[in-house]
């Protein structure tokens, strides 16, 4: 009844051509932003940000990076978790070697250097395409790991083989080391995913993004009709590994601190994100957070119920895990190929039109 | 180098290559072995199946099951009722083992189609692909259920360790700082049963009435369809195939190495052996299988210690890599004509 678009008049192409063109989703969308941000710092206490909110955050944005890359451009790539590392020791390096910069900058550097090398990657890709493609990303996955576990330089040489965050802080507040408290890691990430997701939607939804899914849907065609596919193809490999950069930095500084790049930034990552993004529904900015969310919640909901209300040991919830997560992702497949960001859509549609049938 | 060395005898750091080489063969077979199963999968029913590692897995664990007599999902069982049940108290014998695994396989063949693959029909390849990661999560919670999570050791009998014939014949051919080729009997048999199982599916795929039906849906699905083959049990028995050559694999790979998880992911293994050799084609899993089990071997041999060593994890990859960039259908794949 007040979700839709009657009555609500534009008279400018600048309105006209806004993200939110229903009233309703434009105050939806404010009233989150400012819970976000004016609530939820406010409540937030360790175990809530450790566990949900800011792996939460920090995964959206490497959702959204990957949903870029293979949910616009069609470019499946299995080298998340590599890409990750490649942010998180670009930033570790960066902030031992200048420690005097704002970390936030050094932070945005590091997606900037994940850029590079993600391109880098990208190039087989204007020859190699679909499932080759994606075998050929795992080279990536594999050898950026074995790189930052065999040259020293990339650890400062410590000992252990591990990268762990010094502490730095942003206005006096410190936002990454042993001492920062919960809603600075809360506040540092949720800036970065609302800067992410804005940037991303209005990305795809200019020229770049058009060419993109122009490629996504047939290069060769795509071509034919002018659309550069050296350019679309490098420059999505860039932007999503530019975010997917900052979601490991983020990871790495912010949330846990310290890391150990083959257990952190595995394969098992890769995998993690590209399911965050088919759950969530490949081409869509909404979806990415869903899908995280999902993906996030799931466990700790799995763990409160089998271990706190049924009393399983925990290795038995774990596998149980596995069968359920397998399941999800076949049934999500075969109900709604688009996954939950489609769900979304189709409710909207139905909401539009409540309470008369057509 | 002590003594001159009459024309025969080769310097002992060639024959160390040559050794290396030689294990590489045996490595990539391991390999060829599992990236058939993808290539069976992925010729009929155009699904590139990520689950067929852990399908060596689960077959493995099913194996080592049954000859223990393990009760399935043990405990699941004894946490739900607090009972302490582990063993039915028999053991089963190797043959018969493998003969139940084999139905177990089947079985779930059967069930993925009906379950899965039969409502994603005409879905992109994607899609079907995702299912397959699905499927892995699944099968892999699905084992640890079943059987738990311990590494087992895998007992059928096959002879393991250096072959001593194969030592002492060598060793005659370098001078004294050489000892022989060191080549695990392990790898021998299973050389000789990847021979015998690759013989087994062309004569099965050539010469039978189901084979023939096969390769028929693997060519063209629609006009398989209008001459009367039924899709279903194409894909059926294929998937069957694929649980056969999984268990084989898993025989051999838990044989060597332990029934445990890392089984699994001999499958990312695979892959770049399927890129080199092509997704479709027989011929070229095997044989990408040998170039990544030498090509491998042979690069940690040489350039490794130069770069510190485990080169293993990721040459495969840009080996395949490097090749797709100058033939991007793989060696022996159909050639990609795209049009409009």
């Amino acid at each position: 009844m007040f979700y839709r678009e009657a009555g609500d008049f534009k008279t400018s192409y600048d309105a006209d051509s806004q993200t939110f063109p229903i009233a309703f989703d434009r105050y939806r969308y404010w009233l989150v932003l400012a819970v976000a941000f004016l609530i939820v710092p406010f409540v937030i206490n360790d175990y809530w940000a450790n566990a949900l909110l800011v792996p939460f955050l920090i995964y959206a944005i490497a959702a959204i990076g990957l949903n870029i890359l293979t949910g616009y451009c069609g470019q499946v790539s299995l080298g998340t978790g590599g890409f990750m590392a490649v942010g998180a020791y670009a930033c570790y390096k960066l902030m031992t070697a200048f420690p005097d910069i704002n970390i936030l900058l050094h932070i945005l550097l590091a997606g900037g250097i994940t850029a590079i090398v993600g391109a880098a990657f990208g190039l087989p890709s204007l020859r190699i395409k679909g499932f080759y493609l994606a075998v050929a990303t795992l080279a990536a996955q594999f050898f950026l790991v074995w790189l930052f576990n065999k040259v020293p330089w990339f650890y400062n040489n410590s000992a252990s083989g591990q990268i762990s965050a010094p502490e730095r802080t942003v206005f006096g507040i410190p936002v990454t080391g042993p001492n920062t408290e919960a809603w600075a890691m809360y506040l540092v990430c949720l800036v970065f995913v609302t800067l992410s997701a804005i940037i991303a939607r209005n990305m795809t939804r200019g020229s770049m993004g058009r060419k993109w899914m122009a490629i996504r849907d047939m290069d060769i065609a795509a071509e034919i009709i002018g659309v550069n596919p050296l350019r679309a193809k490098l420059s999505a490999f860039a932007i999503s590994s530019f975010f997917v950069g900052i979601s490991g930095a983020l990871f790495f500084a912010v949330y846990l601190g310290a890391v150990e790049v083959g257990e952190v930034f595995g394969i098992t990552k890769s995998f993690l994100v590209l399911f965050m993004i088919i759950i969530g529904g490949l081409g869509s900015i909404f979806g990415a957070f869903a899908g995280a969310a999902f993906l996030v919640c799931l466990p700790v909901v799995l763990k409160l119920i089998g271990v706190d209300l049924f009393g399983w040991p925990p290795d038995l919830v774990a596998h149980f895990q596995l069968v359920i997560i397998g399941l999800l992702i076949m049934f999500f497949l075969i109900k709604e190929p688009h996954g939950l960001a489609q769900l979304w859509r189709v409710s909207k549609e139905k909401l539009r039109l409540w309470p008369f049938p057509y | 180098m002590a003594k001159p060395a009459p024309g025969f005898i080769m310097s002992a750091d060639f024959l160390y290559g040559i050794e290396v080489i030689l294990n590489g063969l045996m490595a990539g077979v391991m390999y060829a072995l599992v990236a058939l199963g993808f290539v069976l999968i992925f010729k009929a029913s155009g699904i590139f199946n990520f689950a067929q590692g852990v399908m060596a897995l689960f077959a493995a664990l099913t194996l080592v099951g049954i000859m223990q007599g393990q009760v399935p999902f043990a405990h699941l069982i004894n946490e739900i009722f607090g009972t302490e049940i582990h063993h039915f108290g028999w053991h089963v014998p190797a043959v018969l083992a493998i003969f139940l695994t084999l139905l177990v396989m089947v079985a779930f063949a059967w069930a993925v189609q009906r379950f899965l693959f039969k409502h994603l029909v005409g879905q992109e390849p994607i899609i079907l692909f995702m299912a397959t990661i699905g499927l892995a999560y699944f099968l892999e919670g699905m084992g640890d259920l079943m059987w738990g999570s311990n590494i087992k050791t895998l007992d059928l009998g096959i002879p393991q360790g250096g072959s001593r014939t194969i030592e002492d014949l060598s060793a005659k051919l370098g001078g004294d700082d050489f000892y022989g080729f060191f080549i695990d009997k392990l790898d021998l048999v299973a050389t000789l049963v990847a021979i015998v199982l690759v013989a087994a599916l062309i004569c099965f795929s050539q010469y039978t009435r189901h084979g023939r039906a096969m390769r028929a849906v693997a060519d063209d699905h629609q006009a398989a369809l209008s001459v009367g083959i039924s899709l279903n049990f194409i894909w059926i028995l294929v998937w069957s195939l694929a649980g056969l050559v999984a268990l084989v694999a898993g025989i051999m790979w838990g044989a060597k190495s332990g029934v445990q998880f890392s089984l699994s992911l001999i499958a990312l293994k695979a892959l770049p052996v399927l890129m080199l050799g092509g997704f479709t084609s027989i011929p070229g899993a095997i044989v990408g299988g040998l170039i990544i089990g030498v090509g491998e071997k042979l690069f940690e041999y040489l350039v490794g210690p130069m770069l510190g060593g485990a080169t293993e994890n990721w040459f495969a990859y840009v080996l395949a890599l490097m090749f797709l960039v100058f033939r991007p259908q793989g060696l022996f794949g159909e050639k990609i004509i795209e049009r409009v």
